[in-house]
């Protein structure tokens, strides 16, 4: 640890901050079924996910960096890309969690790494098919294969179960749930934790602090770990509402299936290669568990502000990262500007975010659809989405959303 | 630009095939454990019914061990 930089520190909190918003963020992703079937209590589930984050940021040694490998060029990286790149990813957590809509916390900040690198090296640095393929196709891809699979075990387990009721069923349903929401957790914290260790590392190795190559010592694995179980136990409860109540009512058999699915896509896609989205996975999960029960439904209008939400990550990430490195390419005082204003906006967010509290005590309050996002939400959503339906649709039908809809993003943030 | 279409095609396959197996095996269990609500209500026995609910119950455990060595891995 020795000749540690002052940019090497900043970016080594940052990546933690980083890591803290991917928790909260992603709490949903194991839990929200949990809590909103009553399986259990909101406070012990995101206490247990919490823990489980933690065993799982240290199961395996491997690190999973596929985020600091392959999509941009590693030589010549300088810690200040990394540091933008951690902004505009923050940002976007905080934005998408104001709104209270799931997103990908890989994509943000993939596109944080892709908008910082061209800022800094051009678009020559960006390898453009590992986009597609690494992104692009697992965005599509996850919600139809974790929703098809929710949407088939739903139909079988209502069909099976007919006769499955009283105490036995009702207490069967509730493990089943716990179990594979248990291990979505246990996945996460191996994946994620993971992800803001190779991150970490490359900064220590770009800064000259650790030989190439080296494994992330130890004290890196241990604060990966633990500001990723902060952050879930804090809890997203603005998204583990949207998930859990806004896209569909869900019933015990519903989250169980729903669960099941998405846990499964999870681990075959890790070990079979072709790495997708937890929460692309999740969400698919949930719609298609709602779509599997008779006389269930999906709220589009929810869902179709997820999916531009998911359109949008990428670039708009890609965006404020490619100018916070600019700002940081004036020097040291650009990059203590770009410090502040994260402090600030993040700062910032947080005050909105007081406006309507949304905590443990009111996360399963949602009745009526439309009146959801009531002020602030749309108040922001507006900030963040392109304006009219016409625009929606056309951003919905073609993923990577042009440019001229992301700067919005950019002033509101 | 390649694209993994055998990797995607057999993480669709697989999940599918995982997921409806695992919740109807799970569905079954749960039913069996139900039948021996009904029966002790009724005074009788359903050994068989509650056998092979353990039976499913101990299948899904051990797809959850699996999963759980998949994650260490």
């Amino acid at each position: 640890m020795e000749s540690f930089s002052l940019i090497l520190a900043i970016v080594v909190v940052t990546a933690l901050a980083f890591d803290f918003t991917n928790g909260f963020h992603d709490t949903a992703n194991a839990m929200a079924t949990t809590i909103s079937t009553g399986a259990l209590k909101p406070k012990v589930a995101v206490a247990m996910s919490a823990v489980l984050n933690l065993v799982g940021a240290f199961l395996s040694v491997e690190v999973a960096n596929t985020i600091s490998k392959g999509l941009v060029d590693e030589a010549g990286i300088r810690p200040e890309v990394i540091f933008a790149a951690l902004v505009g990813a923050i940002l976007w957590n905080l934005l998408t969690w104001l709104v209270g809509l799931p997103s990908s916390s890989s994509h943000a900040l993939m596109g944080g790494l892709i908008g910082a690198t061209v800022a800094s090296a051009g678009f020559g640095a960006v390898h453009g098919d590992v986009l597609v393929t690494k992104v692009l196709i697992p965005a599509i891809a996850a919600p139809l294969v974790a929703g098809l699979a929710a949407m088939l075990a739903t139909r079988l387990t209502y069909r099976m179960g007919k006769k499955a009721n009283g105490k036995a069923a009702e207490k069967g349903y509730r493990a089943g749930q716990i179990a594979s929401a248990g291990l979505v957790s246990l996945a996460h914290g191996t994946n994620d934790a993971q992800k803001t260790m190779g991150i970490i590392t490359l900064a220590l190795v770009a800064g000259g602090t650790l030989a190439p190559d080296s494994d992330p010592p130890m004290w890196v694995i241990l604060s990966a770990g633990i500001a990723i179980a902060l952050g879930t136990y804090l809890g997203g409860w603005r998204i583990i509402r949207t998930m859990g109540k806004g896209l569909t009512d869900l019933q015990p058999q519903q989250g169980f299936a729903a669960q099941t699915s998405a846990a499964t896509v999870i681990l075959a896609s890790s070990h079979l290669g072709f790495s997708l989205s937890t929460t692309h996975s999740v969400s698919g999960s949930v719609m298609g568990a709602g779509l599997g029960r008779k006389g269930g439904v999906v709220r589009w209008s929810t869902a179709t502000r997820m999916f531009v939400a998911w359109g949008l990550t990428l670039p708009a990430a890609a965006l404020v990262a490619a100018l916070a490195e600019w700002v940081c390419g004036f020097g040291s005082w650009g990059t203590a500007v770009v410090a502040v204003f994260l402090v600030s906006s993040s700062a910032a967010i947080w005050k909105i975010s007081r406006r309507e509290v949304v905590d443990h005590t009111n996360v399963n309050d949602h009745d009526v659809p439309g009146e959801e996002p009531s002020g602030v939400v749309t108040q922001a959503m507006a900030a963040v989405s392109p304006p009219p339906a016409g625009a929606v649709t056309e951003e919905f039908a073609t993923i990577p959303a042009p440019a001229d809809t992301a700067p919005p993003a950019k002033t509101t943030v | 630009m390649k694209i993994d279409w055998a990797a995607l095609g057999s993480v669709f396959g697989v999940s599918l095939v995982v997921t409806v197996a695992l919740v109807a095996l799970f569905t079954l269990g749960i039913s069996g454990l139900s039948r021996r609500e009904r029966a002790a209500a009724q005074g009788q026995s359903a050994a068989l019914a509650v056998t092979g609910a353990y039976a499913c119950f101990a299948a899904c455990a051990a797809a959850v061990a699996y999963g759980i060595y998949l994650i260490m891995a």
